[in-house]
C-alpha cells in the first residue's frame, strides 16, 4: 500500500463530507408535513385510492367485493353527476393484522400511499401521537367534517373508537362484541345442551373435560395465546378474561401488573393448556389463528372465544374464510362468563371487549376535500346498506342496524346483550406494547412456565414499559 | 482465485509506459499520466456510490441507534437522543445474546459445516460420474439455489406441516408432528443447507479441476488412500477457495433473513436468528431506535469475520507460494 499523506487527508474530508449530511438530514426522523385542506379543491380530474385489510376470494372478501363493485362505480357515477372525473383504484391487502399494521404504518410515515386507510380503532392514538394521521377537521376543514349529517346516526361509544384526546380522527366502521363459540353437534355427542350458556370458568372447564372424555381427537377449548396471534390473543382471550376477574388493564392511572385478576387469566390458560383440553402447538403456529379456524369449522375444536367477526366472515356458509354451510344449525354462541356470578367488572355476570375498526384520510393525500368526500360517500346509509348486502353485521349507522339485525339472531344477540355490558381498551398510544407483553404472558404459560413465574415476568416488562413501577398496579 | 499481491506486483511491473512524459510533481505511481483531478473525476462516482449505498445507511444506524426512536407513537414524531442508553440495554438482554447463540448454530450448522460439507462431498463424489448424472445432480442442485425464496418457503412449510404435510403424509402419522414447532433450529438449518449447497458445489466443483490429475494418479500409484489423497494431495490446492467459499457463506447466512418466512422466528423466540431479531423488534415491536444499535452491532461483528477471514487467506496464499 503506498497510500500518501494527501490521500489520507481526502479520506477524511470525505467521511468529514458524510458526516455533515447525515447530521444535516437527522431533522427528517420526526418529519412533519403541513396540511392546507384547500388545496386541489376545484380539480375536475382527480384519483382517489382506498386501502384495507380485505381481498376478494380471501380475507374480509365481503369487505373487498364492496368496494370494488358498489363504491367505485357508484362514486364515479356521483361524481360524473358533478361534471368529474374521478378514477377510483382499491389496494387490497390479505395480511395478518401486525403486517398490514406495519405496512400502513410505513406508507403513511413515507407520506405516501393511498388516500384512504382502514384501520383497527386501538391504533389511532400512537399513529396520531406519531404525526402519521390527523384530526379530520384539520384536514378537510371544520365546517366541512361537523357538517356532515352522519355524525348523528353514528353512538358515542363508536365514534371514540377513531377519536383521540376528544377529536376524530376517522369514520368508524362499525363495532363489535366477543363471545363463546361452541359447535352443537359436537355437544350434542359429549352429552352438553345445545342452549350452552357457562356461569363461570369452571363450567367452561367443564364442558372441555366432558369433551376430552367423550370424543378424543377433538381439541376442546381454543382460547387464543401467544404472540404469532397478535392482538387477537389479547381482544379475545386475555382482556375478556381479565374484565370477568374484575380488572381492566387500565384504570384509575394504573396498569394491570402482576395482581391477582392477572394471575387469576393466567391460571385459567394454565388449566386449559397443561390439562390437554387445549392445544399448544396451534397457539405458537405463524398461522395458527387460521389455522383454528379450520378446526372449528372441520368439527376438531368444540369451544372457540372469538368476535362476532367470526360468526359474519369466518364460518360464513358462502363468503367466510372457513365456510360451514350448516352454520345456523351447527354453531351455538353463549355469552362469556365472568370468573364467577358477579366476578366481572361492575359486578357483573357476563363480559366482553368491543373494537372496531374505520377509516382515515392520509394527510399526505393531494385531494383532500375530494377524499373526505368519497368518506363521506362511503359511510352514507346507501353505501352501508350495501355492504352488508342482506348479511347482516353491526354497524356504526343507527339507522341501518334498526333495520338489518333483527334478521339475524346471533348478531342481534352481540347487538342488545354484549354491547350493554361491554368494555373497550384504553387508547393510549403504549397500550399496543402492554398488550404485547400481556401476549407474552400467555405464551409463557402455553410453553410450561407457571401462572405465577409469567405474571411476575410480564410485571417486569409492564414496568419498563409504562415509565416505572408507580404506574402499575400488583398485588 | 490468484493471490491478490502477485497480481499487484504483475501490474507494476508494466508501469512508465515509454514515450508519454508524466506531468510534472506526479507522483510515480500515476501509471496511465491522468494527474489529480481527472483521476479523482474518475473515481467520483464509485465514491459516492459507495458514500450513498454504504456509509451513509451505516452512518445513518448509528444515529438511529442513538435514538429512541420508534415506528408509531411520540417517539416517532419526534424521537430524542439517548446516547449509548440503546447499546446498554443490548448488553443486558437475553433475548439479543438468544438470537446471537442461534445465529451461530445457525452458521456453523448450515453454511460452515452443512453447504461446505455437502459441496465438497457433491463436488468430490461426481467428479468421476457420468457425464448426465453430474450434470442433472447440478441442475437439481442449482434449482434450489435460483428459486424465489417466499416460493421455497411455502414448499417447506407445506412439506412441513403438522396437518396434512408431505413428511407426516409419508410417515403416515396421525396426529403428525409439527416439525417446524418442535424443531425449529434444526428445520431451517437443515432448509438452508438444501437452499445453499449449490455455491459450494459450483466453487468446489472448479477448485478441484485446478488439481492436476497427475499428482492424483501419482498419489494412487504410492498406494495413498482417499483420506490421505485427500488431505496431502487435493486440500494443498484448494486451500484458498475453501477458505474464500466459507468467508462468503458465512457472511450471507449470517444475515440470512428467508428464516423468517418460514418460521417467523417462533415459537417463542426459538429460532429467532439475528436478522429476524432486528426486523420483529423494528418492524413488528416498532423498537426502531433499539434495533439500529443491535444493527451496528451485528455491523460490526460482520467486519470482524471479515477481518479474520481475509487473514487466514492471505496466510494460505503466503503457504501456497511457499511450496
Amino acid at each position: 500500500m503506498h497510500r500518501s499523506i494527501g490521500a489520507r487527508a481526502r479520506m477524511l474530508a470525505a467521511l468529514a463530507g458524510v458526516l455533515v449530511v447525515a447530521a444535516a438530514t437527522t431533522g427528517c426522523l420526526g418529519g412533519e408535513s403541513d396540511t392546507d385542506s384547500g388545496r386541489n379543491a376545484d380539480a375536475k380530474e382527480f384519483t382517489l385510492t382506498i386501502a384495507a385489510n380485505a381481498i376478494a376470494g380471501g380475507k374480509n372478501a365481503a369487505g373487498a367485493e364492496w368496494v370494488e363493485k358498489w363504491v367505485i362505480p357508484q362514486f364515479v357515477a356521483d361524481q360524473k353527476g358533478k361534471g368529474r372525473t374521478v378514477t377510483v383504484k382499491f389496494q387490497p391487502s390479505g395480511a395478518g393484522d401486525e403486517e398490514y399494521k406495519s405496512k400502513v404504518a410505513l406508507d403513511l410515515r413515507a407520506g405516501t400511499g393511498a388516500d384512504i386507510y382502514s384501520i383497527d380503532g386501538i391504533w389511532v392514538g400512537e399513529f396520531a401521537d406519531a404525526g402519521y394521521i390527523k384530526p379530520l377537521s384539520d384536514l378537510a376543514g371544520a365546517d366541512k367534517v361537523d357538517g356532515w349529517d352522519g355524525w348523528s346516526q353514528i353512538p358515542q361509544p363508536a365514534q371514540n373508537n377513531m377519536s383521540y384526546q376528544g377529536k376524530r380522527y376517522g369514520v368508524p366502521s362499525g363495532t363489535d362484541g366477543r363471545v363463546v363459540y361452541f359447535n352443537k353437534k359436537l355437544f350434542a355427542q359429549a352429552g352438553l345442551p345445545a342452549d350452552w350458556q357457562p356461569k363461570s370458568w369452571d363450567e367452561i372447564l367443564a364442558a372441555g373435560q366432558a369433551v376430552k372424555t367423550k370424543l378424543p381427537g377433538v381439541t376442546p377449548i381454543q382460547l387464543n395465546a401467544g404472540t404469532a396471534m397478535g392482538e387477537a390473543t389479547s381482544m379475545q382471550g386475555a382482556l375478556p378474561l381479565l374484565v370477568g376477574a374484575g380488572a381492566q388493564i387500565w384504570s384509575d392511572g394504573k396498569w394491570q401488573g402482576n395482581t391477582q385478576a392477572i394471575r387469576d387469566v393466567l391460571g385459567f390458560y394454565e388449566k386449559i393448556y397443561k390439562g390437554g383440553l387445549g392445544d399448544p402447538v396451534i397457539q405458537q403456529d405463524a398461522k395458527g389463528r387460521d389455522k383454528s379456524f379450520q378446526a372449528f369449522a372441520a368439527g376438531k375444536i368444540a369451544i372457540l372465544f372469538e368476535g362476532d367477526y367470526f360468526w359474519r366472515s369466518v364460518v360464513e356458509p358462502n363468503k367466510g374464510i372457513a365456510k360451514m354451510a350448516d352454520r345456523n344449525d351447527a354453531v351455538g354462541y353463549a355469552l362469556i362468563p365472568a370468573m364467577k356470578p358477579g366476578a366481572g367488572i361492575r359486578g357483573q355476570d357476563f363480559v366482553s371487549m368491543s373494537g372496531g375498526g374505520g377509516n382515515v384520510l392520509n394527510p399526505g393525500t393531494k385531494y383532500p376535500q375530494q377524499a373526505w368526500e368519497l368518506l363521506q360517500f362511503m359511510n352514507s346509509k346507501e353505501a352501508t346498506v350495501a355492504l352488508l348486502n342482506g348479511a347482516a353485521r353491526i354497524t356504526h349507522r343507527q339507522d341501518v342496524n334498526s333495520e338489518v339485525l333483527a334478521g339475524d339472531p346471533m348478531l342481534s344477540m352481540v347487538s342488545q346483550k354484549v354491547l350493554p355490558l361491554t368494555a373497550y381498551r384504553p387508547g393510549f398510544a403504549v397500550y399496543p406494547q402492554v398488550s404485547q407483553a400481556l401476549q407474552q404472558a400467555t405464551l409463557d404459560v402455553v410453553t410450561g412456565k407457571s401462572a405465577a413465574d409469567a405474571a411476575a415476568a410480564y410485571q417486569r416488562a409492564v414496568e419498563g414499559l409504562v415509565g416505572g413501577a408507580d404506574k402499575v398496579a400488583s398485588g | 482465485m490468484p493471490p491478490a499481491e502477485t497480481a499487484t506486483a504483475e501490474a507494476e511491473a508494466v508501469v512508465t509506459p515509454v514515450g508519454v512524459p508524466a506531468p510534472a510533481g506526479t507522483p510515480t505511481t500515476d501509471v496511465v499520466g491522468l494527474g489529480r483531478l481527472r483521476a479523482l473525476g474518475f473515481i467520483t462516482p464509485a465514491l459516492l456510490l459507495i458514500g450513498v449505498f454504504l456509509i451513509f445507511p451505516a452512518v445513518w444506524t448509528l444515529y438511529i441507534g442513538a435514538t429512541d426512536f420508534r415506528l408509531t407513537g411520540t417517539q416517532a414524531a419526534e424521537p430524542n437522543i439517548v446516547g449509548l442508553a440503546n447499546y446498554e440495554r443490548a448488553l443486558g438482554d437475553r433475548s439479543f445474546y438468544n438470537s446471537l447463540w442461534l445465529t451461530l448454530l445457525f452458521v456453523l450448522g448450515s453454511a460452515v459445516i452443512g453447504q461446505n460439507g455437502l459441496g465438497f462431498a457433491l463436488a468430490w463424489t461426481l467428479r468421476d460420474t457420468a457425464e448426465w448424472v453430474r450434470r442433472t445432480v447440478e441442475a437439481l442442485v442449482l434449482l434450489a439455489w435460483i428459486l424465489p425464496s417466499s416460493v421455497v418457503a411455502f414448499l417447506w412449510i407445506a412439506m412441513l406441516e403438522r396437518d396434512g404435510g408431505t413428511v407426516n403424509a409419508l410417515v403416515g402419522q396421525v396426529p403428525g408432528t409439527a416439525w417446524l414447532i418442535e424443531y425449529p433450529m434444526l428445520g431451517i438449518i437443515i432448509f438452508n443447507i438444501w437452499r445453499g449447497t449449490a455455491f459450494s458445489l459450483m466453487l468446489y466443483g472448479a477448485a478441484l479441476s485446478s488439481v492436476p490429475p497427475s499428482h492424483l494418479e501419482t498419489a494412487r500409484l504410492a498406494g495413498a488412500s482417499g483420506a490421505q489423497t485427500l488431505r496431502d494431495v487435493v486440500f494443498p490446492y484448494i486451500r484458498g477457495h475453501a477458505l474464500t467459499n466459507t468467508l462468503l457463506i458465512t457472511l450471507w447466512t449470517f444475515n440470512d433473513f428467508t428464516p423468517y418466512l418460514i418460521t417467523a422466528g417462533g415459537p417463542n423466540h426459538e429460532s429467532e436468528i439475528i436478522a429476524v431479531y432486528i426486523y420483529n423488534t423494528a418492524i413488528v415491536g416498532g423498537d426502531m431506535g433499539y434495533s439500529g444499535a443491535i444493527s451496528l452491532i451485528v455491523l460490526l461483528i460482520n467486519l470482524l469475520l471479515a477481518l479474520v477471514y481475509l487473514r487466514a487467506i492471505r496466510t494460505a496464499a503466503r503457504l501456497r507460494r511457499a511450496t
